[in-house]
Order: structure tokens, then sequence, then C-alpha cells
């Protein structure tokens, strides 16, 4: 009997809580309103990928979620609180960003560019220890930048640069890690190595949330997938459970055919085109 | 031991600082000031009265009172002073200037604060007809400040467009340079050339009374940018990064271009407009240091370039003490078409 009461605790605690969510919020530039009303829950533990067609708002729900951008109405709430209510270090010890453009000075080095993501946890009188030394040294591990940590960013390859860039947000030691648009700009190789290793921090336990734009990789690697048009979600959940023909079409307005991926049976889309029109 | 293979050395600091020491900038730093050391031995031993070495430093720690004390500690010593912190706050200001604006272009002599100052001492002397210190200084503040809020007003239209910063900048100083020229053309000409004396940036004639002022306000200026320097640091990422690092832009900025604008109004104010220093020292630092990050070698830096361009502005012509600023100018001019040329190289 005991052994009843606790499983049924147990499934309420484990239902989908969210550390990270929005309520019914409202973004808007100025004037122009590019969501309305929208309310969304972060799965914690879940790589969650947001899809959608160009300017359909994806990447600017994620400039809301991670405080960059205020929303105009309702609030996103961290850990139960509204996230504008906390220090801006704060967030920045909960919530990393890696945006979708960075600059890196001139004539810096790479470890010294990731030692940039320490910022939150220091101060005037605390610039540098032993905490800070070791988070570097983990986050380049985990990137496998640890043998470049000398070299100019300047004259690294895009692939680097972007592992360098992602290894500052993981020195920042967020449990949340929101990446705008991470592999845009890279070769398949590279895309593909960046993913992995998303998936790799997904299963040590940190809850991720992507803007990505290759539905495939989406599908692939999301663990909850979240497609937007027009600033509002049309559907959220696993990728196997909400990819159809149907709502490719219905998002994208983009004939396809959904086949399972044979290499890790999630939904695998190819488009149809005039070819396959033609064929139908 | 450092485990981390940074590139550079550093060396860890674990006292009640703890911090990662640049090597590099700190022996750069260490070189200039030994050097700004020796300039400043010598100018206080040249001059129509020559002195021993001896005889500066027996002035200097009291041994000798008299003529040759008030010489070295009453004439001589403010000026040098005055030269070494008035140059390391307009290395400062402008090194603040071209990390907010990201050109090496973005410094306050170029984007019109020096004008801006100018033009508030101009409307002083001449509108108002007081020529005492404390309103003339004032007159230099309230000046800068007014083109610096101008400008913000017109450039920084939500978020930092740098080029934009400098090209109203650039319009604002050439309006603010119309406007002093007139200013000047319709006054007295007895007054309007002590006036025009003033715009030229000098250090002649300081004493004491004039520069203390003004050199507590820099140095007070100079640790709070100090203290700022990180946050800076963080913004030259890239605004959604270095939000995302808990900078908080709008405050940062702004404190920014309060501090950097109160350093060179605050020169400005005792010597009048002098350029180049703000615009070079920043460039010559990261030359030297082959990297951002510090003001420390950008101040030293700047100390040296105007108590050097002092010096040489009493030497250079026998009899004739010329005012710094026309030094510095003439130096400045030639640097900024460099400049200007390089830039214009990258850019096609």
């Amino acid at each position: 009997m005991t052994i009843t009461k606790v499983n049924v605790r147990n499934q309420v605690i484990s239902k989908p809580n969210a550390r990270l969510l929005a309520e019914s919020i409202t973004i808007q530039y100025d004037h122009r309103v590019i969501s309305k009303n929208l309310s969304i829950e972060i799965p914690e533990g879940s790589f969650t990928v947001i899809i959608g067609p160009n300017a359909c708002g994806k990447s600017t729900l994620l400039r809301a979620l991670s405080n960059l951008l205020k929303p105009s109405e309702g609030q996103v709430l961290l850990d139960g609180k509204n996230i504008h209510s906390y220090k801006s270090k704060e967030v920045a010890k909960k919530l990393g960003l890696l945006p979708q453009s960075s600059t890196a000075p001139e004539g810096i080095t790479v470890a010294n560019l990731v030692a940039h993501g320490r910022y939150p946890h220091q101060n005037l009188i605390r610039q540098w220890t032993e905490a800070d030394e070791l988070a570097v040294i983990n986050a380049m591990e985990l990137t496998n930048t640890l043998e470049l940590s000398n070299r100019f960013v300047d004259e690294l390859s895009g692939g680097q640069r972007q592992r360098v860039w992602v290894a500052m947000v993981l020195a920042q030691q967020t449990p949340l890690l929101l990446l705008d648009e991470p592999t845009t700009y890279l070769d398949i190789a590279h895309q593909i190595e960046l993913l992995e290793l998303f998936k790799d921090l997904n299963e040590q336990g940190n809850t991720l949330i992507a803007v990505l734009h290759d539905l495939n990789q989406a599908a692939r690697y999301a663990t909850h997938l979240i497609a937007m048009k027009n600033g509002k979600v049309i559907a959220q959940g696993k990728p196997c459970e909400i990819v159809t023909e149907q709502l490719i079409e219905e998002v994208y307005g983009l004939k396809c055919m959904v086949i399972e991926d044979p290499v890790t049976h999630t939904p695998l889309i190819v488009p149809l085109g005039r070819a396959g029109i033609n064929e139908n | 031991m450092q485990r981390i293979n940074f590139g550079r050395k550093y060396l860890q600091l674990n006292g009640p600082l703890k911090m990662r020491l640049d090597v590099r900038n700190a022996t750069i730093t260490a070189i200039f000031l030994a050097v700004i050391v020796a300039i400043s031995v010598f100018a206080l031993m040249v001059g129509s009265l020559k002195l021993s070495i001896d005889e500066v430093f027996s002035a200097l720690f009291g041994q000798t009172s008299g003529f040759k004390r008030t010489i070295v500690v009453n004439w001589r010593l403010p000026r040098v002073i005055v030269a070494i912190i008035f140059g390391a706050g307009l290395a400062v200001s402008g090194s603040i200037f071209q990390s907010i604006t990201k050109n090496p272009l973005g410094s306050p002599d170029v984007i019109g604060f020096s004008s801006g100052s100018y033009t508030g001492v101009l409307f002083v002397l001449l509108v108002l007809g007081s020529n005492s210190f404390s309103s003339v200084a004032i007159g230099s503040l309230i000046g800068g400040f007014a083109t610096a809020l101008i400008i913000y007003l017109l450039a920084f239209q939500g978020g930092t467009h740098g080029f934009r910063l400098i090209i109203v900048g650039i319009a604002m100083s050439t309006i603010l340079g119309s406007i002093n020229s007139m200013l000047l053309l319709q006054s007295k000409t007895e007054v309007a050339l002590s006036a025009a004396a003033w715009g030229v940036g000098s250090l002649n004639g300081i004493d004491w009374e004039h520069g203390l002022p003004a050199v507590f306000l820099v140095i007070v200026f100079l640790l709070l940018a100090v203290v700022m320097n990180r946050p800076l640091r963080e913004m030259e990422l890239g605004e959604d990064t270095a939000k995302s690092h808990g900078v908080r832009i709008n405050r940062t900025q702004g404190l920014l271009i309060i501090i950097a604008v109160s350093l060179t109004a605050s020169a400005t104010a005792v010597m009048g407009p002098v350029t180049f220093v703000a615009l070079a020292a920043p460039q010559i630092a990261l030359r030297f240091t082959k990297t951002t990050g510090s003001f420390a070698p950008t101040a030293v830096i700047g100390s040296f370039l105007l108590l050097g361009a002092d010096v040489l502005a009493q030497r250079i012509i026998p009899g004739t003490i010329l005012p710094v600023g026309v030094v510095t100018l003439s130096i400045g001019g030639l640097y900024l078409v460099w400049l200007l040329f390089r830039q214009a190289r990258t850019a096609s």
C-alpha cells in the first residue's frame, strides 16, 4: 500500500515541471507585435528545439526567455519568479545564452574569451580564482578546444570559433542553456559535431533550448519540439508524436513526406517539391 | 602554476585581490612609468634657470628652501603633475569612447566634446563677460556635457551604433567650430585674443591653485573608470552576450559616458582643448600590449604623450614657449589623416 502512495506522489512530481516558462506574454519591437498572449513551458531536463519559418518569432521568443527582451504584457518565470525581478547577475548564474552574433575583441586568445563566461561569478576584488580556472578547463575539454587555448580567436575556422563561443557559455556553468541558431554558417560535419555535444550536455542533466533551422536535425535531436508560425505555437511535444506531413504543411506551407530516419528512427522530412507533386 | 595556456603570461594574485596580472601589460606600464619619471626630472631641471639633479631632489624633499625650492615645487612641479594626470585622464577617456563605439576614431576630441567645452568657455568669457577660473571651468563642463547629451540623443536610438556616433560627433564638432568662430568674431579684440589662446590648449602658467581641483577630479574619475572596466570589456563581446553575462547595458553605458566626458571636461576646463592624446594613446597601448582589457598601459602612455609634448613645446623653439596644444595638434593631425586613410582602405 505504502509503495503505491509513493508511486502516486512520484508521478505528480515527475510531471514535466518547468524552471523556465512564459505566461501569456506579448512581445513587441516598438509597435510591431511579434507574439501575443503566448504561453510556453520548457520541460525540465529537456532538449527543447523551436522551429518555424523565417520571421515566425522563434528567435524573439528566445530573446524573451533569456531576458534580453522584456515582454510588454505577461511574464517569463524562472524558478517561479518573474525573470525581470532578479538581479541581472543572478539570472546569468542560472541561464546562459549563445546569441546569434557576438564579436571577439581584437587580439583575444581562445582561453581568454572562454574566461569571459565566468563574469557572473566574479566581482571587482574576486576577478579570478581556482573555481574560474577549473570551469574554463572543463568547458574547453567538453568542446574540444583545450588545444586551441593559446590561439587568437580571429585566426580560427568558423567551426572552431563556434565551439569556442559554446565553451564560453559552458564556462558560465548554468543549468539552463539557450542557443540561438547555433549551427548557422557551419558545414554539415561541424553541425552534427555541435549537436552531438548539445545532446551529451542534455544527457548530463542540463536543460537546453535551441532555435534550429534544419527540421531533420531538430526532429533527430530534440526531446521536446515547439513548432511556431506567426508568433503562435502550432504544436509542441515529442518529435515522433507531433511531426506529421500535415504539421509541416501547416507551418511551412511545404508538401512533404515524413518517413522514419533509418539511423535514429526519428521523423525524417522529405520535401516533395515539384517533382513529388507531378508524380502524385 | 598556470594550468591553462592563455597564450599570454599571467601572474595569479591570491591576496585580498584575487586576479590574474597580465605580465606584458604590467611590464609595459612599468617601463612607461620609468620613462615618465625620467622626463619629469628633466622637466624640473630645465627652464630659464637650469638646475642640477641634486638641486631638484633636494628642493623636492625639502632640504633646500628659498628661490630654488619655489621654482621646482611651486612653478615646475604643478605643470609636470598636471600633465601626467591629465594625460592619463584624456587617454582613458579616449579608450572608453573607442571601446563603446568600437572604432579608433571614436575619441572625445574627434566627436566634438572638446569643441563643446570650448563653446561653453567662450560663452562664459565673451557673452557673460566673466573670466574667473571657476566660471570658466563650469562653462567647460556644461559645454562638454551638453554636447555629449545632444550627440547621445541624436546617435543612440534604440541601441549603440558606433559609426553613427562618430558621424554625428564629427558633424557636431564642425557646427560647434563655426559657433566658436562666430562668438570670437563678434567680440572685442582683446577679449577675443585671450579666449582664442585658451582654445589652443596650454599648460603655460599652471599652478597648484588652478591645477589641483581638476587633478583631484580626474583621479576620482580614473578610479571610477577602473571600477567600470570589467563591464566595459564584457560589452566588447556584443550587447547580447554582455547582457546574458549580467551586464546592465544602459546603466553601464550611461555611467561610462559620464566618466569619459568628465575626464575630458575636467582637463579641458584647466588647459583648454588638447587633441591627439585621447585619440592615439589607446591605439599605441594596443600596439604595445596586443590586447584591450586594461586601462593601465593606456593611462601611462597618455601621461607620457602629454608630458612629452609639453616638454617639447617648451624647448622646441629656443626662447619661445609654445602651447602644448600646438604640438599635439600637429602630430595628431598627421595621425588622424593616416588613421582615416587606413580605415578607408580596410572599408573598401
